[in-house]
């Protein structure tokens, strides 16, 4: 069986650029300095911040370095362009996306283009593919845009001096610098480089290809995976077989919090295929020869766990995640005169919304493959970040870090940290006990009961209006609960494998007050879309409202968290997105012109009036007048926000019908404006925005988290439910505007974010029943229309 | 351990295994297939979906030894690149995946059904896909797809 190394695999399918790199004696192996500790950290605050500077940090020792254009571009003797990035395909068509803009920087043909991604032999380090960050990081003016641009440069240069000609008659096309008067005098890439390094720094002032010249970003051109996809032939790292692969299980503990008193390896002696049985601390595991042997073994083998550390009631949660102290405050806005002006203004109005836990709840279970063999180790891997999973794999095995490899390979979709580095944990350790290969992945239960979940949510709203109907004041306050997070470059006590194993999670921080806001910082959304973002003294927001506070009070969860798709974003847009449909009912206003009157930022506006438009959105006001009070009820309800403050501009309009008898909701049709600047693939990203609004849906809807006392009981997909295929799907309309002259933004996450503020409305426009509380089940519905008044 | 004899994807193969064994391993595992996946061992998601006998059965629950000398196809079996499905060549053109891992569910459910029901109507699709999970959620282009292949195929 062939040794599924991306290395031999990515360059098996372009020969000519590996072979030649060989030749030159060009490795990426070069680049790996090697020696000394991790010494870059990030602040370890045991909030969100920590995750969010994971995107910023600088890259980890032995990281191909960003500025050298070698890091990013490689022409082979062939003139085939192999690119090298830390951004991965996850499923979103990043893939496809990044091989566009190398094509189109360097002027050759899409399927002339190779991209290796994430690999620690390979791959600059570029944190992880998260947060809506990879189209941000990539396709601006830096890293791999501008590496490609760089290069088409430097061929330029290199032509001009091989055919005796200036570079302003040249002109770079199909992997040839060719003089603009005369096409016969030309030279192909291959020849110009013939297989060695550029050796020069990626150059700032390298000229980007501008939108107009565009012939392959732009286009929706396939994803180039399809094909093995739904042929059966791709591989994910669940397929991944290594000669002499041996299979290994996981036994977690009895209940959260419980930690290890006895294993019974009597208990499994003489079963066919034991390798051994691992225990490292509170880490139990099994090896088996075959996966079928491994779960059965795992199942027989007797483990005593202590009792666990009893669960906060999940009927009195919200209350709880309200008292809990101590607290970890944060300010994101607050000018000083909210009291004040919320106790002048003529109408104050108040709500409080709840958002539950979600999991990630991947199709496949998460799996890993190591092989750690005495001081060093390999480790397949569905990891969002290669480098920071070194990092912590190296710690976790006492290995030095540039000992440790981390190849990527594809899972299945994770929507953010699931249970993909913890499995590795998990692959590593058990690879090290018996010295060969092993892969596993967890049962249905290990990956629901134990994965880090996206952070439940209550939210104080709080805003006053004037006899006009303006806001002139608005506050929200909330309180949300972590524990863990991504385990980073160095903390693999973040997930439940680097617990067990004798790690702790990173430290929570209590800290009240909060401190004064120094720097406007909205990534995480908490303040509404509608605040002027005033902080030291310059209105950085979205928004026209002067009298603003956001305040966030993190607390200790009894549960894992970590990002899930649209992390504290959406939760605070339903809130916020909810809340301003309330204020528009009490000042008697249109939803829609409610919306805009309080908005100043032009991006945000136009996709307002776009998903408007394309809804043919009625002006009138909710709820309808003349909606009918029996039987079902039809109503639209809309809700917008700029991602991250700045980082993608979304609004959508739901139209959903609602049995008034049952409660049940039929979601009919949802249109969706998006501007995520210039557009790489308009079908991809049409696919983003079908994707986000139906798994949006799906968690507004259906998806909630739920435990009893000792452990959680959401372990399969009948105790955790999501929308499966035959469910009534609504008609999904998609709007894309396209922005060539800003820069990229992310679009993974903009769909998902307003989709349940956008139902909430839609039924309260429908019914007057006004729903604060996700998930909008039948229940809470008709709850909802018992106590309208 | 017991001698098994699988037909699978037009080829048969004589295997030493556990008769109880879950057919998802063997195919996995002993027979390095990549079509079918475990997604959850219960039965409940359908990513581990194979053909048997016209039916599209989940493997993760169907022991091996019960579909001996049975005619079994996966994913991979139902098409190749060059030659894809009609399902598989709608798929594509429809770019109706994300991550993909769903897509033994996805397809070989639609072959079984359609197969059953030529005409059915849209709503009787989605009927028939009631118990397929897809986690990214590319349900509305899977349905196209599905319906396209449909018109192709009748």
């Amino acid at each position: 069986m062939k040794k599924p190394s991306q290395f031999e695999n990515e360059f098996s399918k372009s020969s000519g650029a590996g072979e030649t790199l060989e030749r030159s004696g060009f490795s990426r192996r070069s680049f790996i300095k090697g020696g000394g500790a991790l010494v870059i950290g990030f602040s370890m605050g045991g909030v969100f911040s920590a995750t969010d500077a994971l995107a910023q940090r600088r890259p980890a020792p032995g990281s191909p370095p960003a500025n050298e254009l070698d890091s990013w571009i490689a022409v082979g003797a062939d003139g085939r362009v192999t690119a090298y990035t830390g951004k991965e395909e996850l499923g979103q068509g990043m893939s496809t996306a990044q091989t566009q803009l190398i094509a189109e920087e360097l002027c050759v043909r899409f399927d002339r283009v190779t991209l290796i991604m994430a690999d620690t032999s390979m791959t600059p380090d570029q944190g992880v593919t998260s947060g809506s960050q990879s189209h941000p990081t990539n396709f601006n003016h830096r890293n791999l845009a501008q590496a490609g641009a760089t290069a088409r440069e430097a061929l330029l240069q290199m032509g001009s001096k091989h055919l005796e000609i200036p570079v302003a008659q040249l002109v770079a096309v199909d992997g040839e610098i060719r003089s603009k008067a005369d096409a016969s005098k030309k030279v192909s890439y291959g020849e110009l480089v013939v297989g060695k390094k550029f050796n020069l720094k990626v150059d700032p002032a390298a000229k980007r290809k501008p939108e107009s010249e565009w012939t392959i970003l732009g286009q929706s051109l396939p994803r180039p995976d399809m094909p093995e996809m739904v042929t059966g032939r791709y591989e994910y790292v669940q397929n991944v077989r290594l000669p002499g692969m041996l299979h290994g299980m996981v036994v977690r503990p009895g209940a959260v919090g419980a930690t290890l008193k006895n294993v019974d390896e009597s208990s499994v002696a003489g079963l066919p295929g034991l390798v051994k049985v691992v225990v490292r601390k509170n880490f139990v595991g099994v090896v088996a020869e075959k996966q079928w042997q491994a779960i059965q073994i795992a199942n027989q083998l007797k483990v005593e766990w202590s009792a666990g550390s009893g669960l906060p009631s999940q009927a009195t949660f919200y209350d709880y995640l309200r008292n809990k102290k101590p607290t970890h405050d944060t300010l994101v806005v607050n000018s000083n005169d909210v009291d004040e002006k919320l106790s002048g203004a003529p109408t104050v109005l108040k709500a409080t919304y709840y958002y539950p836990y979600q999991m990630h709840g991947s199709i496949g279970s998460s799996c890993a493959v190591a092989d750690v063999q005495g001081d060093k180790a390999t480790v397949w891997s569905p990891t969002q970040g290669v480098w920071p999973l070194r990092g912590t794999l190296s710690i976790l095995l006492g290995l030095k870090p540039e000992n440790v490899r981390v190849i990527f390979r594809r899972g299945a979709g994770c929507y953010g940290l699931n249970g993909a580095d913890t499995v590795s944990f998990d692959a590593a350790l058990l690879s090290q006990a018996v010295g060969k290969p092993v892969r596993i992945q967890l049962t249905r239960k290990q990956e629901m009961a134990w994965e880090n979940y996206g952070f439940a949510f209550v939210l104080d709203e709080r805003a006053g209006l004037d006899a006009h109907g303006n806001i002139v004041a608005w506050e929200q306050e909330a309180w949300a609960p972590v524990l863990g997070n991504r385990p980073g470059y160095r903390t693999p006590g973040n997930v439940i494998t680097g617990l067990l194993a004798g790690f702790e999670p990173e430290a929570f921080e209590p800290r009240s007050p909060a401190a004064e806001p120094t720097e406007y910082r909205n990534n995480g959304n908490a303040a509404s879309s509608y605040m002027a973002g005033r902080v030291g003294g310059v209105a950085q927001g979205t928004g026209t409202i002067q009298s603003e506070r956001s305040l966030l009070h993190n607390v200790v969860s009894p549960f894992w968290t970590a990002p899930l798709r649209s992390p504290q974003r959406l939760q605070n847009t339903f809130a916020q997105e909810s809340f301003m449909d309330e204020l528009a009912a009490k000042a008697q206003i249109d939803p829609l012109e409610f919306r805009l009157r309080h908005l100043s930022e032009p991006r945000l506006i136009d996709v307002v009036r776009a998903a408007a438009k394309g809804a043919n959105w009625e002006a009138r006001l909710s709820p309808n007048p003349n909606r009918k009070k029996t039987g079902i009820a039809s109503g639209r309800g809309m809700s917008c926000v700029a991602y991250e403050g700045s980082n993608g501009y979304a609004a959508m309009v739901a139209e959903v019908d609602v049995d008034q008898e049952t409660g049940k909701i039929t979601v009919k049709r949802i249109v969706i404006a998006n501007d995520a600047g210039p557009i790489s693939n308009p079908d991809g990203l049409r696919n983003q925005m079908e994707g986000g609004a139906l798994q949006g849906l799906s968690r507004a809807l259906l998806e909630e988290v739920t435990w009893d006392d000792q452990n959680v009981t959401s372990v399969d997909w009948l105790t955790y439910h999501s929308l499966y295929l035959g469910f009534d799907v609504p008609k999904v309309d998609t709007i894309l505007l396209n922005r060539p002259d800003r820069n990229a933004t992310g679009a993974g996450e903009t769909a998902i974010t307003i989709v349940s503020a956008a139902l909430g409305n839609a039924i309260f426009d429908a019914t007057g029943a006004r729903i604060r509380q996700v998930p909008i089940t039948a229940e809470r519905v008709k709850a909802a229309l018992a106590a309208r008044t | 351990m017991s001698a098994i004899t699988l037909k699978v994807n037009g080829k048969t193969h004589s295997l030493d295994v556990d008769p109880t064994t879950p057919l998802l391993y063997i195919l996995s595992d002993d027979l390095a297939l990549r079509g079918p996946k475990f997604g959850c061992g219960l039965g409940q998601c359908g990513a581990c979906t194979v053909m048997v006998k016209g039916r599209a059965i989940r493997s993760c629950i169907t022991p091996v030894e019960t579909v001996q000398g049975e005619e079994i196809t996966t994913l991979e079996g139902l098409g190749s690149i060059d030659k894809p499905h009609p399902i598989q060549k709608a798929f594509m053109e429809e770019e109706a995946a994300q991550c993909g891992y769903c897509l033994s569910g996805v397809i070989l459910t639609a072959k079984a059904f359609l197969d059953a029901h030529p005409h059915a109507t849209e709503k009787e699709i989605q009927e028939g896909m009631s118990r397929v999970l897809c986690r990214c959620f590319t349900h509305t282009r899977m349905l196209r797809a599905i319906e396209r292949a449909r018109q192709e195929m009748a």
